[in-house]
């Protein structure tokens, strides 16, 4: 049967941590025990002029008391509905959601820019080998800290008020990062120019993607990215970004 | 207790079917919902050929509905028989496949191919509004209506549901043009025409500038429009349009609908179509109905 779920979880926490960005963390029933790093989960409303679910990565997972913390920003009215909501209220959630980041054992850097960061916590968690971080900011740092457990970190700002001034990749080159595997998520600039960037230096390169999506589960094709070959699935060149995504290898997939 | 109703001389479990492009093949939804319980699932479009679609962003979220630009994209009829047939004939429900094309051959070819598969209707799409050919195009024009109508009749070994546009002055001129070609059922109503401008961008929210809208925004035009149609022609008629929940449905059934079809509530709660059939079982026991069809088009005048 399936490997999703359908559940009405209950919140945990729900905190600011930087401007218009939240923290919370949920109970499940058993999403948390399926979930991987990299997938997502969808939020419905309670409003119910929202009908559409909104697609939130999940930021840590804790499997054995089977909870999962979701960093997410405000978006707009749904994700400001979510951010309202305070320890002990419910959300109807389904989940996990696509396919999650591969686990491998090589060298790595995990880049997340912006609202991008949050998914790679638990990918620098699960990762068991040498890990070198990298974390881009407009100006104010959020989970810049808890990425010290797990690897060296280095932060890029737009402003130059902390780290490198600029964006990820420029604290990549400042730093003369090495890497055979690069694992990112951020803004599709930001995206193009690793992509660029690791087939230039022939690295091993996953991108997480994201678009507007409306069933969040594969059947309505709403939310495709171009892919280079023809999917299996959809026998276009497209794939779709909630069933065979969010996580691609930067070859397969054009943006 | 009755839930069964009739189409084309085809006996349905119960009324509630799902929304072609909404479900997919039903595979994905089919981790969520019992299919064996549907009345019918209605496929996504399917043409001659595998289509891209439309570029991205191909959703946006409105008040009380969505807009959806999609542009048909599908894999084309021959992976579909292939793979999507077979996975629906598993299950103990009606399938109906949705048929889009660019030319009158298009439409007519596809119907050919699906005549030896275990499909119980086609549904022909002459209503979709994303796309430049085919789809709104022969809706539109009532002598078009007629003609894609009779060309589809030639062909088709299964009964043939005419899929509607509401983005016409006068559906009913429609409804009667397809009756005149010889459909043997009616669905309606498609999406409406919309449009959102992203203020902060000042850029359309969608990439094909305009999308078809969706969601329970839309129910009170296609529970007129059913009306209306109802009235106008003897074919039965597949309602739709933002039913969201088995009163909705209902509405649709007194109007005059005598099956409905569930889509843009998908999204919104997976499980719908299920809880939708349990509600309007729950409904005729509270008012002592027997029959579902006793439904059909009962809504008394006002006085």
């Amino acid at each position: 049967m399936s490997d999703k779920k359908r559940e009405r979880v209950v919140i945990l926490e729900n905190k600011e941590i930087a401007d218009q960005i939240f923290d919370m963390w949920i109970q499940s029933e058993s999403i948390a025990k399926l979930a991987k790093a990299g997938q997502f989960l969808d939020l419905y409303c309670e409003d119910g002029s929202r009908l559409l679910p909104r697609p939130i990565s999940i930021c840590e997972i804790d499997g054995i008391k089977n909870m999962l913390r979701l960093v997410f920003r405000i978006a707009g009215k749904g994700t400001e509905e979510f951010s309202r909501k305070k320890a002990g209220m419910y959300l109807d959630v389904i989940g996990p959601l696509g396919n999650g980041f591969p686990i491998k054992k090589k060298s790595a850097c995990i880049i997340g820019g912006g609202i991008g960061i949050p998914p790679m916590l638990e990918l620098a968690k699960q990762l068991d080998c040498e890990k070198n971080i990298v974390l881009g900011y407009r100006d104010k740092l959020f989970l810049y800290e808890e990425f010290q457990k797990y690897g060296k970190v280095y932060a890029a700002t737009e402003d130059g008020s902390f780290g490198t001034k600029g964006n990820v990749l420029d604290a990549v080159l400042e730093h003369g990062i090495q890497a055979d595997i690069m694992y990112a998520c951020g803004p599709l600039p930001m995206l193009r120019a690793l992509k660029a960037y690791a087939g230039e230096k022939n690295i091993e390169c996953y991108v997480s993607l994201e678009e507007r999506m409306a069933c969040g589960i594969g059947a309505c094709l709403g939310c495709v990215c171009k892919s280079t070959k023809t999917d299996t699935h959809t026998n276009v060149r497209n794939k779709r970004i909630c069933k065979e995504g969010p996580v691609f290898e930067a070859g397969e997939v054009n943006f | 207790m009755n839930l069964n109703v009739d189409l084309a001389g085809i006996s349905l479990k119960n009324p509630v079917m799902t929304a072609s492009g909404t479900f997919g093949s039903g595979e994905e939804f089919s981790e969520f919902v019992d299919l064996n319980r549907l009345g019918a699932v209605v496929t996504k479009g399917v043409a001659l050929v595998p289509w891209e679609g439309n570029p991205t962003p191909r959703i946006a979220e409105t008040c009380g509905g969505m807009l959806n630009a999609v542009g048909l994209q599908n894999p084309g009829i021959d992976l579909f028989i292939k793979r999507d047939i077979p996975f629906l004939k598993k299950f103990d429900t009606k399938i109906i496949v949705n048929v889009c094309g660019k030319t009158a051959a298009d439409y007519c070819e596809v119907v050919k191919r699906l005549a030896d598969q275990p499909v119980d209707f086609l549904e022909i799409n002459i209503s979709c509004p994303n796309v430049k050919e085919g789809g709104i195009a022969f809706g539109q024009n009532p002598k078009q209506v007629e003609q894609i109508t009779k060309e589809v009749k030639k062909y088709a070994a299964q009964p043939v549901i005419m899929k509607l546009s509401p983005n016409v002055t006068d559906i009913t001129e429609m409804a009667r043009a397809a009756e005149a070609g010889g459909a043997d059922i009616l669905s309606l109503i498609n999406t409406l025409t919309g449009m959102k401008i992203d203020i902060h961008k000042q850029t359309f929210v969608l990439a094909n500038k305009t999308g078809g809208l969706s969601g329970p925004a839309i129910h009170p035009v296609a529970v007129r429009m059913v009306y209306e149609t109802a009235r106008a022609v003897k074919l039965p008629i597949v309602g739709m349009g933002g039913i969201q929940t088995s009163e909705d449905a209902i509405e649709m059934m007194l109007a005059g609908a005598t099956a409905v079809a569930v889509g843009t509530a998908n999204f919104h709660n997976p499980f719908v179509s299920e809880e939708i059939i349990d509600g309007i079982e729950k409904y005729l026991k509270e008012q002592n109905i027997l029959d579902v069809k006793e439904l059909i088009g009962a809504v008394n005048e006002y006085n």
